[in-house]
């Protein structure tokens, strides 16, 4: 089922009676969600990216905007009338009812038409189960489970009623490390063999990018990119998006544009054909840098951290706007102490320059 | 663990705590128990220097006496008429009180003001409302006779749709047994409210709100969420306002001193609504220890027994 979002805003009354203005938690949104695709809402916390998925969901109300499924207007149904799966962040399984109990519950809700005996239900119930592979914890209650089980749980309590969208809050930030990754090729699976179209949301750049078919990047209720994550990774619209994907996170300079060419510090980097003069903000990848006695930029040698394959140079550079540059380069590179400085050639591709003014990307 | 040279100094500190509960809580269920298997034990007559023989005679006494039967079928009715009452209506205001948000912290309060009144004096308002009659001074200083509010309500209803005086004799001389207990049953079910609802409510705002979403997401009905899940969600709150509430309604007393008077009913038939705990402190007060203590027993075993049937039930239908 394709997901629609036209010009969404929600706005929540202050918290503090007493200022009479809004806060606006989600700004004017649109985006369209392709049928049977896993999505990944990304962006810090506070960015609206829950709110979103609460909309989507119906518990809660637009402000302004409206919603479709498919072709269908939803903005105005109620969430048991959309037909979504909701994972809450906590799993809100009903503690005193079992795993079976559990999942059946929301069948044993359907009316009219939709009702089902009693076999159809333990039937639907047991298929989901093994679709998420707790079928032999069936008799067991939510507390007697580890956390990955009753993650699994409530995917398939929102599965059971074979949903048209699947929606899950920061489905794997109550897991720990080992299990988080275990899951989410687990959420790929599921979503796979089932085709529901999956929308989730994550603080997690890592996550989002590693699953999804297609991430939206969010800040301050606003969209801020859209795409594969791979493109929206190598090709960021704004200094924020940049920053935002990849670890070790993206280098960032401050620079100048002079006789259309990029200049940090004192060092040309590369021509900027058709760019006018101007400050800029400039990052550069980890993996952008090529290590070069004779390259365009030169940086104040701290020291070499070394990571299985590949070796981090830890550098700085008076014009960098954090304390510390990390480069990512093949380890066949040695590096003698003491070193003052070193000279990296930096690849076009992994260089991005954006306005000072507006962080918007430019493009040359 | 305290090092065994120490020890005696945590008795040092433990020792007035220890002294006061031997001397006044020890002691005395000892006692009891002792009085109660002397056969017609009396203090005075104790005093004075007989001796009583051991047996059983006082809680053959007890159990034989028409009285206390009495007393035992007026506690066990007011019991199983008020703690599901109670118990129901304070489920329903609690849910109510929860689920509005203006003035939720004043209706709260007005709910517990019943808690922090002295119930005696609710007893003698609520004597006064359920009145035949009864007099106020009226604007000139005049005497100005009239029923309770409760009758006055009743004749007025009556008087405008059937043309007929009527009023309802509550709690004065000739009144019947069944409009007795109707009183009592309100008063008790209006003074147990407070503490029910306060329970009740704590319950119900400590229950995670997203259960509700996840309901709602399901599109569970309001009747489903109440029985499938904030009920076994307030279960362990409901399980022991329930035992409470059985052991308070066994204990009752003051509320029938509230309406009736020490007379314990209308004033033509004494003791009416005498019940259990009425029925000890009057062996008490006739100087017969030993029934006191058999009935006390009694009374004790009896509390026991429910209990632990409440528990008994609550293993399988409390949530925790």
């Amino acid at each position: 089922m394709k997901v629609v979002l036209e010009h969404v805003t929600k706005r929540f009354p202050n918290r503090d009676k007493k200022v009479k203005t809004e806060v606006t938690a989600v700004n004017d949104i649109s985006f369209e969600i392709p049928d049977g695709k896993l999505i990944g809402l990304l962006g810090p916390s506070g960015c609206g990216k829950s709110t979103t998925l609460y909309m989507i969901c119906g518990l809660q109300k637009l402000t302004e905007g409206r919603i479709f499924f498919g072709d269908e207007d939803v903005t105005e149904l109620s969430p048991e009338n959309r037909g979504v799966g909701l994972v809450f962040q906590n799993y809100a399984l009903y503690p005193h009812m079992t795993v079976k109990q559990n999942i059946m519950f929301p069948l044993e809700n359907l009316k009219g038409a939709d009702k089902l005996t009693k076999d159809e239900m333990l039937e639907r119930t047991l298929k989901v189960a093994k679709l998420v592979q707790i079928d032999e914890l069936l008799e067991r209650k939510p507390s007697e489970l580890s956390g990955g089980q009753q993650q699994r749980v409530a995917i398939a309590r929102a599965l059971v009623k074979m949903p048209r969208v699947l929606l899950l809050d920061e489905p794997l930030s109550n897991l720990d490390a080992r299990l988080r990754l275990q899951t989410r090729e687990e959420i790929r699976r599921i979503q796979r063999e089932t085709n529901i179209t999956t929308v989730f949301v994550t603080h997690d750049q890592e996550e989002a990018m590693s699953i999804s078919d297609q991430i939206v990047v969010m800040k301050l209720g606003v969209v801020q990119q859209m795409g594969v994550p791979q493109m929206v990774y190598n090709d960021p619209a704004n200094l924020f998006v940049a920053k935002f994907l990849g670890t070790p996170p993206v280098n960032v300079f401050r620079g100048l544009i002079k006789g259309q060419a990029l200049y940090i510090g004192n060092e040309k980097i590369c021509d900027t054909p058709g760019v006018s003069d101007r400050g800029v903000y400039v990052g550069i990848r980890p993996e952008g840098f090529i290590f070069n006695p004779n390259g365009v930029l030169t940086c104040d040698f701290k020291n070499v951290e070394v990571m299985g394959g590949a070796i981090s140079i830890v550098t700085g550079h008076a014009d960098s706007e954090s304390p510390i540059i990390r480069a990512t380069v093949m380890d066949e590179v040695r590096i003698p102490e003491g070193t003052p400085s070193v000279k990296f050639d930096i690849k076009p591709n992994k260089l991005y320059v954006f306005d000072k003014e507006t962080e918007e990307r430019i493009y040359f | 663990m305290v090092d065994s040279k120490q020890q005696w100094k945590a008795w040092l500190y433990l020792s007035p705590a220890i002294v006061l509960l031997l001397v006044f809580t020890v002691w005395p269920i000892i006692n009891t128990v002792r009085m109660a298997f002397l056969d017609n034990y009396s203090g005075l007559q104790a005093a004075g220097g007989e001796t009583f023989s051991f047996g059983i005679e006082n809680f053959t006494r007890v159990v034989k006496a028409r009285r206390f039967i009495d007393c035992l079928r007026n506690t066990m009715l007011l019991c199983v008429l008020t703690v599901p009452i109670s118990t129901m209506l304070a489920l329903l205001i609690a849910v109510t009180l929860n689920s509005i948000k203006p003035l939720q912290k004043t209706l709260q309060t007005i709910f517990f003001l019943p808690y922090v009144t002295n119930s005696i004096a609710i007893g003698m308002v609520f004597a006064a409302m359920f009145n035949i009659v009864g007099s106020f001074y009226g604007t000139d200083r005049q005497l100005v006779t009239t029923a309770g509010i409760i009758n006055n309500v009743i004749n007025f209803f009556s008087t405008t749709f059937t043309g007929k005086e009527a009023m309802v004799n509550w709690i004065n001389i000739g009144s019947a047994y069944r409009e007795n207990i109707i009183v009592m049953t309100v008063y008790i079910v209006w003074n147990a409210l407070p503490f029910k609802i306060l329970i009740l409510l704590g319950g119900l705002q400590s229950i995670n709100k997203q259960y509700y979403d996840a309901a709602r997401v399901d599109g569970t009905s309001r009747t489903r969420v109440f029985w499938r899940i904030t009920v076994p969600l307030l279960s362990p709150m409901l399980a022991y306002v329930i035992i409470t509430g059985f052991i308070g309604g066994f204990k009752e007393y003051t509320s029938i001193v509230g309406i009736f008077g020490e007379n314990m009913g209308p004033a033509n038939d004494r003791d009416r609504l005498n019940t259990m705990v009425g029925y000890i402190y009057d062996a008490l007060e006739n100087n017969n220890q030993g029934r006191a203590s058999a009935a006390a027993l009694i009374l004790f075993g009896i509390i026991l027994v429910v209990t632990l049937l409440n528990l008994y039930v609550s293993k399988k239908r409390v949530h925790y």
